[in-house]
């Protein structure tokens, strides 16, 4: 419960400044209409459509989903929140933000994909969603322990793409295939592995946040 | 009264090769203020963030003890309330707004009455619905006090309580420090005389500058 109490904090919070809300949607718009500008009235394959879709998430996670730690430190509200909640709370309650901000991003990037690109069709829907589901997640555990790492440093902007990239490789590479998958219209079966090993990444990239969690939220 | 002690055992702290304090050992008892002073520079602000727990001193232990339990520094947060000029609360809320999320983000519940008398002690009744980023910093000050009873902590440990308060603000904030000292303990750190004269015991940092 403290810890639905800091998100709701924060998403109280977000719904009057608005820091990552605009940010994410103003990435999201302008990447696509950079997207549909570049390839006119080309017809794209459905692969590299899929790839397309990834790229934009990653991008537009990059842009916004920093800021759950980084407004913090900014607005020199660290120290309260050290005052107030374990790190244990302070980590699960941030994890849930950045789980909503990026189910509803990629939600949002799943539709305009849906209207605006002919060759981004799925044929197996369920499986569509269970990598989307599971990619957010990944996403969202990675980017708010990568937060967390940067918040704290001078360079926030250009570290924290330049640390996720190498941690969100491994899960973008099993997104993309996955993805190949479900346009394919693969069973879940024949997919198994992959959605295993995505599972797998999820746990590992948990339990190594909340262990490492501690160490980068004290002084 | 509560029984919360707190054990400073060779105690020192530097950043790089600077020595901030070192060799700081004291045992400070619940029913007392403890007073640390020094010079600009001298440590009082680190000294007193290595006493919540949010920094480690470079050497040396700080034990803290509730009823003779020895608290680890996970669950220390239950048991302090701190103010400094260096706390921020969140401007976008108001104040109220504010004291609720940190109950509920705390894991207690909400005294609106023990609040509201507080507020209307500190003069604030009237302002507690507007938001926190129209409120001057004196009267932000006030706010941060509330936020360090909120829970009813046993040691309250003040960083410069009365920075940015005016004459009225201070003598409420001594007025309010002497009653919790009855039964909490209550380490003050500051260079005004006013804040310093409450204490029984002043710790002075300059003297632990040298190793022994």
């Amino acid at each position: 419960m403290k810890a639905y109490w800091l998100f709701k904090k924060d998403w109280q919070s977000e719904l009057r400044t608005r820091y990552a809300i605009n940010a994410l949607a103003m990435f999201v718009l302008i990447t696509i209409s950079v997207i549909l500008f570049s390839v006119g009235s080309e017809n794209i394959s459905d692969y590299l459509t899929g790839g397309l879709f990834w790229v934009v998430i990653f991008f537009s996670a990059m842009s916004g989903l920093s800021r759950v730690f980084v407004s913090e430190e900014e607005r020199g509200t660290t120290l309260t929140l050290q005052l107030i909640a374990s790190p244990s709370t302070v980590f699960n309650g941030k994890l849930i933000f950045n789980l909503l901000l990026v189910c509803l991003m990629n939600l949002v990037i799943t539709c305009l994909f849906s209207i605006l690109f002919d060759s981004f069709i799925i044929n197996n829907v369920f499986l569509f969603v269970f990598t989307l589901v599971l990619g957010s997640s990944g996403i969202a555990i990675s980017s708010t322990i990568i937060a967390a790492i940067i918040s704290k440093a001078s360079a926030k902007g250009t570290l924290y793409p330049v640390l996720s990239f190498p941690i969100l490789l491994p899960l973008i590479l099993i997104l993309l295939e996955l993805t190949k998958f479900s346009m394919d219209g693969k069973s879940l079966e024949e997919s198994f592995v992959e959605l295993a090993v995505l599972v797998c990444y999820d746990v590992i990239m948990l339990t190594a946040s909340h262990l490492l969690f501690d160490f980068i939220w004290r002084e | 009264m509560s029984e919360y002690n707190l054990a400073l055992e060779n105690v020192s702290k530097t950043f790089g090769r600077r020595l901030i304090f070192c060799d700081l050992n004291f045992v400070l008892n619940s029913g007392c203020i403890y007073g640390i002073a020094g010079p600009n520079g001298s440590g009082k602000s680190t000294l007193a963030k290595i006493l919540c727990g949010l920094i480690s001193p470079t050497s040396g232990k700080v034990i803290h003890t509730f009823q003779s339990n020895t608290i680890t520094r996970e669950r220390i947060h239950n048991h302090i309330g701190f103010l400094s000029p260096y706390l921020f609360l969140y401007d976008e809320f108001t104040a109220e707004e504010n004291l609720i999320y940190f109950a509920k983000i705390r894991g207690i519940n909400f005294d609106k009455d023990k609040v509201d008398s507080l507020f209307d002690k500190l003069n604030l009744l009237d302002r507690k619905n507007d938001l926190l980023r129209e409120y001057s910093s004196g009267m932000k000050q006030r706010i941060k006090l509330i936020f360090a009873l909120l829970h009813s902590p046993q040691l309250l440990i003040y960083d410069e309580p009365t920075a940015n308060l005016d004459n009225e603000g201070k003598e409420i904030f001594y007025e309010i420090i002497r009653q919790q000292s009855v039964d909490s303990l209550v380490i003050i750190a500051s260079n005004e005389n006013g804040d310093l004269n409450l204490c029984s015991e002043v710790i002075q940092l300059k003297n632990y500058k040298e190793k022994k």
